[in-house]
């Protein structure tokens, strides 16, 4: 049986998993403060 | 720890820390990746499938330090009423859900070529399956309880309930030898792997925990700046 499809496929899974969490948590960070932010600029 | 209590000082740390944890964590894991990927020899007996330890083993770390980060945040919430007690616990869930998911997916992945099946129902597999949909309930209770403008506390004795299940994974392997491997790290006992296959190990496992520390100030950021948000609207809302 060959190895790599294996061990390509774990890490695509480990950077796709790891990655998607990153970018989930920049963007949902980066909405949340500009929301925080215009709101504090509201007269 | 109550240095940080209030917000205002605890994102005085977290704004140049997020970068700092990225930048240092994907640096770590681009030279422990290069390093068990491309360097490292392959196994004696597992062959060129021993690579996938440098994700399996990080993810299996973090998805129990997730839910013992929860149950440090619980425990802060009960017993000191940490006003960022609750907004910790629930920035570690969804991390440790996604690395508890990879740990369950790259063992898998490892299982099919290793042990010629997918899944077992083996003490340590099932009570790492358990730990995710620990994950799962805890997210939804914690949502739901914020949702509602509870005070977070059912998800916190949740939180606190829920750790009886790292011990049991900690020593499945001990008590039910099925199919899963013994432990062949430890902290103070040395390994039984060799030295040229386990350097790459502590880079991706400290690449993984910086990605992981990130992630949870991230969501720490968005929680307080939403509530921050609400508190205005409310504000205007009352003038």
């Amino acid at each position: 049986m060959n190895p790599w499809p294996f061990v390509i496929a774990a890490y695509g899974v480990t950077f796709a998993g790891a990655g998607g969490l990153a970018l989930w948590a920049w963007l949902s960070m980066r909405s949340a403060e500009a929301l925080a932010d215009s709101l504090k600029r509201r007269p | 720890m109550h240095g940080y209590a209030n917000p205002a000082r605890f994102l005085k740390f977290a704004r140049p820390a997020t970068g700092w944890f990225l930048g240092l964590g994907l640096l770590l894991l681009l030279a422990g990746v290069f390093g068990g990927l491309f360097i490292t020899p392959p196994d004696y007996l597992q062959g060129e499938t021993v690579r996938i330890l440098y994700v399996h083993v990080p993810a299996a770390w973090l998805g129990m330090a997730g839910w013992a980060g929860i149950a440090a945040a619980s425990l802060a919430q009960i017993v000191w009423r940490h006003p960022l007690a609750a907004v910790a616990g629930r920035a570690f869930a969804p991390a440790g859900a996604t690395f508890a998911a990879i740990c369950l997916a790259t063992g898998s992945i490892w299982g099919r070529p290793t042990w010629g099946t997918w899944w077992e129902w083996d003490g340590r597999l099932t009570s790492m399956l358990i730990l995710f949909f620990l994950y799962l309930g805890y997210i939804a209770l914690a949502s739901a309880e914020r949702e509602r403008g509870g005070d977070g506390r059912m998800a916190a004795l949740f939180g606190l309930v829920g750790a009886i299940n790292l011990p049991i994974i900690h020593y499945s392997v001990l008590w039910w030898r099925t199919l899963h491997q013994g432990q062949s790290i430890s902290v103070t006992g040395g390994s039984s792997i060799a030295p040229e296959l386990l350097w790459p190990l502590p880079l991706t496992l400290l690449g993984f925990s910086f990605l992981f520390g990130a992630a949870v100030l991230m969501r720490m950021r968005a929680e307080l700046a939403l509530a921050k948000a609400e508190a205005r609207l409310r504000r205007s809302a009352s003038e």
